[in-house]
């Protein structure tokens, strides 16, 4: 029988009423009791079940209600689909917005080209007075079809004691009107001179506004391309191989531990590692990195990249939420909407903007009545409706948002994980950059490159006692020597009483001889005579190798050196660093000539040698009390401790593995290219924001201002409410414009 | 005398403005352990705006969302670390752990649509 029932699913369940952890155990029961669920793992903390297995929802929420709970479904609506319902939604709504602003400009042009050629737009004659109460029922009219939801959202929000860009256009568009009406119907009321009907103002207002909005659906649409590519990513279907039959079946349905089948040209579906086949990968989508990786036997694959070549069979491991290209889209996602310190002011100027706007618009209009001439009704009117109309809390609300949305995906894109807005804006901020050296500026897979004997023994013997004792060693200069023994064919033998002197070496015994493998202190230490050998070591030294000294019974035996490939594009990187102005330091527990060579290879002049790892936090911590901003970059494993103690640790060259809860920044790819692409990408996010916010603020504290006249006494200008509409309703179109600039920004070229 | 009737009226109107925008203190809607409450995001507001909630209890937020503007996208807990996206005519559940005394605010993107959580 098939181990797996042809619609096995995996559900979830909200459970309401479980208050102790005793009833986990009552509901996972009751659900393991319907027929068809294989398996039901309730999390207290969350107070939801998974439940695996063919059973219907019905009938596991109706056994849950049974055992005396509440228990309601979750939907897991794939995020393709989630997005695409959106798309659909917004496409609906900009038609929407598109026809109420053709037909509210399909009345406003014509009454203000009208105006503006020399019709009378005043009350005197009874005729007129039929003819503006007609136009003013059709601008009504308007106002309920294409600014209804203005009005609805003002009177809302006034009855919730809170005021938002609605309650500024319904203020406006409400008194510029209603003055209009009080016009038409009691003209001997108003002075001659401010008989003027603004019918056009509100209709033009109307259309105007709803012109913005339709173009900022539109433009933050584009703001979220990043997260719609990689959404893109994920597989649809998987071919699935049970029983020996092999079938396309819905992602969703994909159980860890199923064998799939994926053939060139398809994408990886989930998580998992090759069990058979060879192939490249191409994980560029995924990691930044342009060249494909070669994957056999026993090699992982992540979901969202593409099989190029052969065809493979891999197992998976990680399904659904938990590959890392959903860890991906998640992070990308919290991290687009968190916000950096900088957009805080423009915070608390919004909680305020639209009551203090309100208050203004009173003060403008009572200076005008208190101080304007024989009109001045009409220009309290026109100058209170203005500042109303030109104020814009949008484009302020929007400035920082908008950035850090293109700005984090952009980010994405380039295999640049930034965790939230404040490691952003710190990113930007940066005055020195401390790099780790191994794994960093190298491959961090060392090489066997010298053995140079001082005892009678041959290199092979040497290195064959070297190796024996370094197996039981995780370091990797360890790794290194075992690698090039069995690379030779050498046969180990057991080591005894291993012992791990930190940062210094390591002890063992082999074949009855006891043996020391570690750096020069470990032997002055340990009594071992080396003077004869210094300056062979200081030599290899400078070659850029690490030099170890091998002793056998506390005589040197053998210096074997090892050496850490340099990664190519590190001395290119690092020169993008430090054109940038930042200060660039290595790190490295190497001996000092080593990492003077190495540093030097690489361009760096300052770096810290003989660092144990416990002081990599200090070497951090120093360079903080200098007065630095410091990024550290490491492995994101052994270098926790420093990168939360740097103010942005990054992690580097974690691949698909996210290395998410160490770094504020993780890098996807070995190259440093990734590092100097973070920073490059996080300062031309800040910029934006700084211009967004700059333009925001200098619209509304410019233009509040000059709507409420203050021009005219000076040069007789009054700014019209249909200008203060249209500028306000491109404020906040400019802005999302200007975040989506950011899209085509290269990091590579800055 | 006209324009001084003009002046006061002027100058109560801002003293409400300030009043019924800052000052009054709208009233709660109170919510216990384990409570579910339904937020409708519509025309601008948060239905209801006010959640008071005891100190170290758990609630959960539904949120349904029937304004189409993109302003109603996003919900944002500043203080909680915590920002969703709301689909519209669907309900956005959000699980809030315990937490301590204080005031909460939840907000979308530009701060139109306001909220807060008080918990006591």
């Amino acid at each position: 029988m098939s181990k797996h029932p042809s619609k096995l699913k995996t559900v979830e369940l909200n459970i309401e009423g479980a208050s102790c952890a005793s009833c986990v155990g009552k509901i996972e029961g009751a659900l393991k009791g319907v027929y068809g669920v294989e398996s039901a793992e309730m999390n207290f903390a969350d107070r939801t079940v998974t439940i695996k297995g063919s059973a219907n929802t019905d009938s596991m929420i109706e056994a849950v209600e049974n055992a005396g709970y509440q228990a309601s479904f979750i939907e897991n609506e794939s995020e393709s689909d989630a997005l695409e319902e959106k798309e659909q939604a917004s496409k609906a709504y900009y038609k929407r917005l598109m026809m109420q602003m053709w037909i509210a400009l399909g009345v406003g042009v014509p009454l203000m080209a009208y105006g503006l050629l020399g019709g009378a737009m005043t009350v005197t004659t009874n005729k007129e007075r039929i003819a503006w109460l007609i136009v003013g029922l059709v601008t009504l009219a308007i106002m309920y079809f294409s600014g209804k939801h203005f009005f609805t959202g003002a009177w809302k929000s006034f009855k919730n004691h809170s005021a938002n860009m609605d309650t500024l256009i319904a203020l406006g568009t409400g008194t510029a009107w209603l003055y209009s009406m009080v016009v038409v119907f009691f003209p001997d009321s108003i002075p001659e001179m401010a008989r003027h009907v603004y019918f056009e103002a509100t209709a033009m207002i109307i259309g105007l506004i709803n012109l913005g909005l339709a173009l900022e659906v539109r433009a933050r649409g584009r703001t979220s391309e990043a997260i719609k590519r990689l959404i893109g990513l994920q597989a649809k279907t998987a071919r699935v191989i049970r029983d020996g039959d092999e079938k396309d079946i819905p992602i969703e349905d994909v159980q860890k531990d199923d064998l799939l089948r994926v053939r060139p040209g398809e994408k990886i579906p989930v998580d998992g590692v090759v069990t058979e086949g060879k192939s490249s990968i191409d994980e560029s989508m995924l990691t930044g990195e342009p060249m494909p990786v070669e994957k056999e036997e026993g090699d992982e694959a992540s979901a969202g990249t593409i099989n190029k070549s052969g065809s493979i069979i891999f197992k998976a491991t990680r399904v659904g939420k938990d590959t890392a290209l959903a860890q991906i889209i998640k992070m990308v996602k919290q991290a687009q909407n968190s916000k950096p310190p900088i957009g805080r002011l423009a915070d608390i100027i919004a909680a305020y903007f639209v009551p203090t706007v309100m208050i203004i618009a009173v003060v403008t209009a009572l200076v005008w009545l208190n101080l304007g001439a024989q009109d001045a009704l009409a220009f309290a009117v026109v100058s209170a409706t203005t500042v109303l109309i030109i104020a814009c809390p949008c484009a302020l609300g929007l400035a920082t948002p908008m950035s850090v949305m293109v700005g984090v995906g952009k980010a994405a894109e380039a295999g640049v994980l930034i965790r939230n807005g404040e490691s952003l804006q710190s990113a930007s901020k940066i005055t020195a950059m401390v790099l780790d050296k191994t794994g960093t500026i190298t491959e961090g897979s060392p090489k066997v490159t010298d053995i140079v004997s001082f005892n009678d023994l041959s290199d092979d013997e040497n290195l064959k006692l070297a190796a024996s004792l370094e197996t039981g060693s995780e370091h990797p200069l360890a790794q290194a020597i075992v690698e090039s023994a069995k690379e030779k064919d050498i046969e180990l033998s057991k080591s005894s009483d291993f012992n791990s002197i930190a940062g210094h070496g390591v002890e063992a015994n082999v074949d009855g001889k006891h043996l020391y493998f570690g750096n020069e202190k470990l032997m002055r230490d340990q009594g071992v005579d080396i003077d004869h050998a210094v300056d062979k070591a200081q030599e290899l030294a400078g070659e850029a190798k690490t030099p170890m000294y091998f002793a056998i019974d506390k005589k040197l035996a053998a210096i074997i050196a090892v050496a850490d490939p340099i990664k190519e594009d590190s001395i290119e990187a690092i020169k993008r660093l430090q054109k940038s102005g930042i200060r660039v330091v290595m790190l490295t527990g190497d001996n000092k000539a080593t990492a003077k060579a190495v540093a030097k290879k690489v361009g760096i002049e300052e770096f810290f040698a003989e660092v144990l790892p416990e002081d990599k936090v200090n070497k951090v911590k120093e360079l903080q009390k200098e007065g630095e901003l410091v990024g550290m970059t490491g492995d994101g494993i052994n270098d926790a401790p420093a990168l939360a103690q740097a103010d942005v640790g990054f992690a580097i060259g974690t691949g698909t593995d996210v290395a998410i809860e160490s770094a504020d920044i993780t890098l996807m790819r070995g190259s440093l290219h990734g590092l100097a692409d973070a920073v490059a990408t996080s300062k031309a996010t800040l910029r934006n924001i700084k211009q967004n916010l700059f333009g925001a603020f200098i619209y509304n504290v410019a233009g509040i201002p000059i709507a409420a006249g203050l021009l005219y006494p000076f040069f007789g200008i009054l700014l019209s409410p249909v200008i203060a509409g249209a500028a306000m309703a491109f404020s906040s179109v400019t802005v999302v414009t200007n975040a989506n600039r950011l899209r085509f920004f290269k990091p590579k070229e800055h | 005398m006209n324009l001084l009737v003009i002046n006061i009226i002027g100058l109560v109107l801002i003293a409400l403005i300030i009043y019924w925008f800052w000052i009054y203190k709208p009233k709660n809607v109170r919510a216990k352990d384990q409570d579910i409450v339904k937020i409708i995001v519509e025309d601008g507001v948060y239905q209801p705006a006010h959640i008071s909630v005891p100190a170290e209890t758990e609630i959960t937020l539904e949120f349904e969302r029937k304004d189409e503007t993109p302003c109603a996208e996003m919900v944002i807990f500043p203080e909680l670390d915590i920002s969703e996206s709301l689909p519209i005519n669907k309900t956005k559940t959000i699980k809030l752990k315990k937490l301590k005394k204080g005031s909460y605010q939840f907000h979308c993107q530009m701060q139109m649509y306001k909220g807060e959580l008080h918990v006591v």
